[in-house]
């Protein structure tokens, strides 16, 4: 079942183009990682995605126009992990995850029991359980992007948008996390689109890569399509090896000294 | 497990700072220059409950005195400091803001304008007109000025930011201020009337001031108090909010229209109270959290019992000329705040 689509999307922000004719279409269950270098647009697309920002072309959601759905509707469908969140270092963990059960509380309503097992499940399921009373003040940069995770988690919308989701963390944590998104969409056909800056995670989790550069698509199609060393050089400017693995895995490691 | 110890300490909260609220209302009904014994006014207050009997030997002419004279005096203060502190609460809510006050958008130089203009085009003698204009003025032309910054600041395409709202709000406000010190150079007689009243006062409360406000006052409570789950959706930002499904622009119309609406209010009948809603809702953050849950009750009842504590030494201190209440809380405001906030920093 198609869940995500985008129709000619372009991007503009006073004048400057940042995304144009971009295509996809998305299933229930897939995974498509957007890369690029800096400045690609890959976070415009999530942002356009998530309603965010104004658009030309159509991004829909189970068939529904992003700008004709409401915030509430959105939220339920489309969860959004962004790149640079606001933290308000103020808040307890667990105040801020329940912020990921917003769109099914009611205008005046408060969370109910259900919203605080969601959220307790959540947190557990990523390494945070104990840490509910902690203000966020107190905790890692690591924590926090895990935390950031988890709010988008307890919306349990369909369509999972990750901005360098995995930035911060650890290697260990790095797993833990694209581990626990890939089970989601395994076990519960989440769609996810992510924009990540390393290619060689993008290639181990994504089904599918989608390579930006200035605005435009100018590669699509598996790893192993994709991250090629050419592309490498002539996108991103790097010299760089790309091994196959034995069991598959494609791993891209940039050799040292001026690119091309 | 959390979140029943966390409802449970919000009630301790909130039923302690009622207490504190209704102390302190006992308190300045009983000091006072004229009138009765203060020893005397809780028993009468006792003595009027249901089914309790105590004769205070309180004369009906003393009674008056506290009864019509200190009593809608002390409920006024309660009401405004309410209000402004709760305002205040919300309007740093909308606007991420601690620093920011409920005269952000202009609410208190538009009424500073109508009550000047009343005073310079013969109000001067308010005892000639059927009703007392100056309250009416100064409540409309306060909500005029917001609604006039709304329209401009929302006008300008960015609509999720409220950047051009708050520019909005400094152009509004300093054409008001303008145009009130023109009038002020033309009408030198009444300048004396005009500072006193942006000095703020509530000297000549009267009942009939309590029954003006309170209507507005309670539409803007119950509607502020309603929004404090929100207002902690706002803490992450618009975007964040918008893609957590807030519907960010109704939030903010509605909590800055009904904070605007409880602000004009108290501004036309006390004139221009300040630091009150700042001072209250920091001090509420430092003790309890930054969560609107805790802050808006709790602004609510502990900024009414600020200003009721801080109009006992305005009536007072050099009596039988008053000090205005403005000066009275800054003057104790100032120092309890940094020493409140002294004391959090060496306790974390």
């Amino acid at each position: 079942m198609t869940v995500l689509g985008f129709c000619d999307l372009s991007v503009t922000y006073a004048g400057h183009v940042a995304v144009r004719s971009f295509n996809d279409i998305l299933h229930s269950g897939e995974w498509m990682c957007v890369i690029g270098p800096n400045g690609a647009g890959k976070s415009s697309v999530l942002r356009a995605a998530a309603g965010l920002i104004p658009y030309g072309g159509s991004v829909a959601v189970d068939q529904k126009e992003i700008p004709a759905t409401s915030a509430r509707w959105r939220a339920q469908h489309v969860a959004f992990v962004p790149q640079n969140p606001l933290i308000p270092l103020d808040m307890t963990v667990e105040d801020y995850v329940l912020l990921g059960r917003n769109p099914y509380i009611s205008y005046f309503g408060v969370e109910t029991a259900s919203d605080r097992a969601i959220a307790g499940d959540v947190l557990e399921s990523l390494d945070l359980a104990g840490f509910e009373r902690r203000n966020l003040a107190t905790l890692s940069g690591g924590e926090i992007q895990r935390l950031v995770i988890a709010r988008a988690l307890a919306q349990q919308a369909p369509v999972l948008l990750l901005d360098e989701p995995t930035s911060a963390l650890d290697i260990g944590h790095q797993q833990h996390a694209l581990e626990l998104v890939d089970k989601l969409r395994r076990e519960r056909g989440l769609t996810v689109v992510s924009a990540m800056h390393d290619l060689t995670l993008a290639g181990m989790y994504a089904d599918r890569l989608v390579l930006m550069h200035e605005g435009l698509v100018v590669a699509q199609g598996s790893p192993e399509d994709v991250l090629r060393p050419e592309n490498l050089a002539k996108y991103y400017g790097v010299n760089a090896r790309v091994h196959r693995e034995p069991d598959g895995t494609i791993v891209v490691i940039p050799n040292r000294g001026r690119s091309n | 497990m959390a979140r029943t110890r966390d409802t449970a300490r919000l009630s301790w909260w909130i039923v302690s700072s009622a207490v504190v609220l209704v102390v302190s209302c006992i308190v300045a009904l009983m000091i006072g220059p004229a009138g009765p014994q203060w020893w005397r006014i809780p028993l009468e207050l006792l003595d009027r409950l249901p089914f309790v009997s105590i004769d205070s030997g309180i004369s009906q002419r003393d009674w008056t005195i506290v009864w019509q004279i200190r009593a809608p005096r002390v409920v006024l203060a309660a009401i405004v400091g309410g209000t402004l502190s709760l305002s205040g609460a919300s309007y740093q809510g909308v606007f991420r803001n601690p620093l920011v006050d409920p005269y952000l958008l202009g609410v208190a130089a538009g009424a500073g304008l109508g009550a000047t203009l009343v005073f310079a085009l013969g109000g001067a003698r308010p005892a000639d007109w059927l009703i007392d204009p100056l309250p009416l003025v100064a409540f409309g032309s306060g909500m005029v000025a917001v609604f006039v910054t709304y329209m401009v600041g929302t006008s300008f395409g960015r609509t999720r930011s409220n950047i051009s709202l708050v520019l909005a709000g400094v152009a509004v406000t300093s054409l008001a201020t303008a145009i009130q010190t023109f009038v002020l150079q033309r009408n030198n007689d009444v300048v004396r009337q005009v500072y006193a009243w942006i000095l703020g006062r509530l000297s000549s409360a009267t009942w009939g001031d309590v029954r003006l406000v309170i209507p507005y006052v309670v539409v803007s409570t119950v509607a502020l108090l309603m929004h404090r789950r929100l207002l902690d959706v706002l803490r992450v930002g618009d975007d964040e909010a918008v893609a957590l499904g807030t519907n960010i622009r109704r939030v903010r119309f509605i909590v800055v229209a009904a904070a605007t609406l409880g602000t004009a209010a108290v501004v036309a009948v006390s004139g221009l109270i300040g630091f009150v809603g700042i001072i209250v809702p920091h001090a509420v953050r430092l003790v309890v959290g930054a969560s609107y849950r805790k802050v808006l009750p709790l602004s609510l009842l502990l900024g009414g019992a600020f200003l009721v504590l801080a109009d006992i030494p305005s009536r007072v201190l050099s009596d039988p000329a008053e000090t205005p209440i403005g000066v009275v809380t800054a003057f104790f405001g100032a120092p309890f705040f940094l020493l409140l906030l002294r004391t959090r920093e060496s306790a974390s």
